[in-house]
């Protein structure tokens, strides 16, 4: 389970649906409007998709996958967050997507908790402490852990499908 | 641009050069006799010893002048070119690339092995005096000539840019010294009026009047890699003209004659003859020969690939705005430009294309090495060469191929006395093949040793948990086994014929290569390791098409023919999955059951029948696009799990489209359908 931010967290706020998360504005590379995606079949429905960010194909990651969120329509709000994450120690850039990025702002190191064991509708490790603001609360999602509990995922069925053809 | 650091030139060119000595060193170990191999490892020193004191590497310089002198024998026919002075000399090239890679180190051991290399020499019948050729200038220069000595008149100039391409004329002029008792006088005709002189040209030419038995071969030594371009003319003396010299007459000549340092003042005017003068003219448009190759660094390789790559991809979405246009000048221009990004592709990709015979190279040397480290005698045979692949490709290769070549050399081969039993000769065959095979590259190491042995893989496979104890598994699948991560750290593997010392590593590379390895094996008779790689990594030409609301490509290269769906075929889908094709059955797949696409069946889908060397497969597909530059890009690390993509691309309209991996849907073609219908019936 990775630390609590011990400093203050200059972080990008986004919504998944109702819930505010924040990111690590150190790690955003650029936001986008939404541009077409392109369906990868068998992926895991975290990562299926692909887009083109100025000439490179990156995977778009879907973060309600994980928090159990439903899944709506793109609108006119929604937004692509290109971000580089680590995923086995090797730099990675991702997309997500997000309904909604708000601003930039800073966290203060004191306002975020540990996330609580229970009384949560997530699981734990994929969240690395819940912060709050304005009397609501912000959670700050571990980026690398799910993606790489996702990545493996991914890998998984091709693998068992690699015995059955042999 | 950073200027490029010239010591990195330099060790560029070391390695280079030390590659080539090595593989002239293991020729020689077969051929013996060959001096033309003999002289070619001498000039690789030579060169080598030269830039490394140039560059400051004195080290390998004063290493490599032992090393020359005491090879300088074996080219003089005074020693022999016997497997241990070739082992001594291998042992020696690796301490020089030791001195090279890391000169601040103390590297030590450069002692004992000049020492077995005089020693491997002084078993040999020893013709003359020891050769020491610096060392020993100043009392040959002092002593009186032995009376049959020769005297000679040497005339030279050097290329006018030599300067510029880093000759040093002082270390010439000793190297001349070196040879014989000699007298140097400048011959500075040629030096223009100050406003004309240009600083960094060679204007002074020599004349050295030497004595020796016969300078000529010494010389050419020193002038080797000079000889393009510059003057000289080597004459003997005659008896009158030697006189002259020993009692020197005229002031000019003789004053720079008693103070070596003289060679190097250009502003001593010395008379010269009109001959000379002539040769001095014509020194300023001297002929080169044009370089006919150039070192170019391989990141700069990669970034014109990737430049090239995005022009590709805009001249792509070029050509689909021009499509949909009406104005006939931009159509023309589109076309223009994909003729000409289509020519770079293919140039680009050319540079970048490598004969995998620089690879084979340097396996020879690791047989040889394996062949005195277990006492087995191997007999290592390539072919293929010539065949080309992805730079990239070539590096990322070498590691795999030398676990293979370990493994077969110290599990597969037997000894030669087990060997002899059997009834096969007791020295033993390495085989190392390169093939294309399609849009495919076939690289393949066997042996002629005992093969795999089926029963003890699978009993290691199910201690491991990797098979179930009655499970039922074809050999082909069983061989697989052997690729399995800690298959082999246990110690019954290493004994058995099995191989497995880092086999998964060579598995690993692979699949990050996207190729594919094949095992075959016959007890008794050996097996072959054969691995299956794309032919590049980064631009192929793709045969676009839609499945659903998907668009994917197909390697063209793969593509054999596009037919269309019989109908009748349809009604039988869940039946059987084959087609008649003028003959001949070939099964296809549903691409739309394969990718679990839920858009509804459309009418007249196509078949694209595609190959991968193995068999034949059809893909069916709802639409075919048609032909487009695929520039490959790879798949991050979170969908590098999905078998059935090799990468993806940028389309003309700037969205993203997967490449299909052919050689894996044939390769696993019906297991694929089984797959997706389980998820069916799971969902």
């Amino acid at each position: 389970m990775s630390a609590v931010p011990n400093t203050s967290m200059k972080a990008l706020t986004l919504r998944l649906q109702d819930e505010l998360f924040a990111v690590e504005a150190g790690s955003v590379r650029e936001i986008l409007d939404l541009v077409p995606i392109t369906e990868v079949p068998n992926a895991s429905p975290f990562v299926n998709g692909l887009i083109n960010v100025r000439g490179r194909v990156v995977p778009l990651a879907d973060l309600r996958v994980m928090f159990g969120m439903d899944r709506p329509e793109p609108d006119q709000d929604t937004r692509i967050v290109v971000m580089e994450v680590e995923i086995d120690g090797e730099p990675t850039v991702a997309g997500i997507l997000a309904d909604k990025v708000h601003d930039v702002t800073d966290i203060e190191a004191a306002s975020i908790e540990e996330a609580p064991k229970v009384g949560m509708r997530w699981r734990p490790e994929f969240i690395r402490g819940i912060g709050k603001r304005d009397g609501g609360f912000i959670i700050i999602p571990d980026l690398g852990r799910i993606f790489e509990t996702q990545g493996a995922r991914t890998v998984a069925p091709a693998a068992s499908e690699e015995r059955s053809a042999s | 641009m950073s200027f490029p650091d010239p010591t990195e030139t330099f060790r560029q060119e070391a390695r280079e050069l030390l590659e080539q000595l090595e593989s002239g060193l293991l020729d020689l170990e077969q051929n013996p006799g060959n001096d033309d191999l003999v002289n070619s490892a001498f000039r690789a020193l030579h060169t080598i010893k030269g830039s490394g004191a140039m560059f400051g590497f004195t080290a390998v310089a004063s290493f490599v002048h032992e090393f020359e002198t005491a090879f300088d024998r074996v080219r003089k026919g005074q020693a022999p070119a016997s497997p241990e002075l070739v082992g001594v000399a291998l042992d020696a090239k690796d301490h020089i690339h030791q001195l090279i890679e890391h000169p601040d180190a103390q590297i030590s051991g450069g002692e004992e092995i000049l020492e077995a290399l005089r020693a491997v020499l002084d078993g040999a019948p020893k013709g003359g005096a020891e050769i020491d050729l610096d060392a020993t200038p100043e009392p040959q220069l002092q002593a009186t000539p032995a009376p049959e000595a020769k005297r000679w008149r040497l005339r030279f100039s050097l290329p006018s840019d030599a300067l510029v391409h880093g000759t040093n004329p002082l270390l010439l002029l000793d190297e001349i010294r070196a040879i014989g008792p000699c007298v140097i006088t400048p011959i500075t005709d040629a030096i223009p009026p100050l406003d004309l002189l240009d600083p960094e040209a060679a204007y002074i030419g020599w004349q050295v009047d030497i004595t020796a038995d016969d300078p000529a071969a010494a010389l050419e030594d020193v002038f080797l890699f000079l000889r393009d371009g510059m003057e000289l003319s080597l004459e003997q003396l005659t008896e009158t003209e030697t006189a002259n010299l020993s009692a020197p007459v005229e002031a000019p000549v003789s004053e720079p004659q008693t103070d070596p340092m003289a060679a190097s003042t250009p502003l001593k005017a010395a008379k010269t003859s009109p001959k000379q003068a002539k040769i001095a003219d014509k020194e300023p448009a001297p002929e080169r020969q044009v370089s006919s190759s150039m070192r170019v660094d391989a990141e700069r390789l990669d970034e014109l690939m990737d430049r090239v790559g995005e022009l590709v991809i805009a001249q792509a979405r070029l050509t689909q705005i021009a499509a949909q246009s009406s104005d006939g000048n931009l159509k023309t221009i589109a076309e223009e430009l994909e003729r000409l990004s289509s020519g770079l592709r293919d140039t680009t990709m050319g540079i970048r294309m490598v004969p995998i015979g620089t690879l084979f190279g340097r396996f020879r040397r690791l047989i040889h090495d394996l062949s005195r480290e277990l006492g087995k005698e191997i007999e290592f045979v390539t072919t293929g060469e010539e065949t080309e692949l992805d730079k990239t490709m070539i590096e990322r290769l070498a590691d795999p191929l030398v676990h293979l070549i370990r493994n077969s050399v110290d599990h597969g081969l037997e000894d030669a006395e087990t060997r002899q039993k059997t009834g096969k000769p007791g020295k033993g065959t390495v085989r190392l093949s390169a093939v294309y095979a399609g849009a495919e590259v076939a690289i393949s190491v066997s042996d002629d040793g005992a093969g795999l042995n089926a029963e003890r893989i699978r009993a290691k496979a199910e201690e491991a948990g990797l098979l179930a104890p009655d499970a039922k598994i074809a050999d082909q699948d069983l061989w697989q086994m052997i690729f399995a991560p800690g298959f082999s750290t246990a110690k019954e593997v290493t004994s058995l014929s099995g191989r497995g010392v880092g086999m998964d590593v060579v598995r690993r590379t692979i699949d990050g290569l996207r190729g594919s390895i094949d095992v075959a094996t016959t007890p008794g008779h050996g097996s072959t390791m054969t691995l299956r790689l794309p032919l590049t990594l980064a631009i192929i030409d793709g045969m676009l098409v839609r499945v659903g609301n998907g668009r994917y490509t197909i390697p063209l290269s793969a593509v054999e023919e596009c037919v269309e769906l019989p109908e009748g075929v349809e009604a039988n889908a869940r039946g059987r999955n084959f087609l008649d094709i003028r003959g001949s059955l070939v099964p296809f797949l549903r691409l739309r059951e394969v990718f679990g696409t839920a858009a509804p069946v459309e009418p007249h889908q196509k078949v694209v029948i595609v190959s991968s060397g193995e068999g034949r497969v059809g893909l069916v597909v709802d639409q075919i696009i048609g032909n487009n530059q695929t520039v490959i890009k790879q798949l991050s690390k979170l969908h590098s799990g999905i078998k059935s993509f090799s990468g993806a691309t940028i389309l003309g309209d700037g969205s993203v489209a997967l490449i299909l991996d052919t050689a894996h849907l044939v390769a696993h073609g019906q297991s694929y359908v089984d797959h997706s219908r389980e998820q069916g019936r799971a969902a």
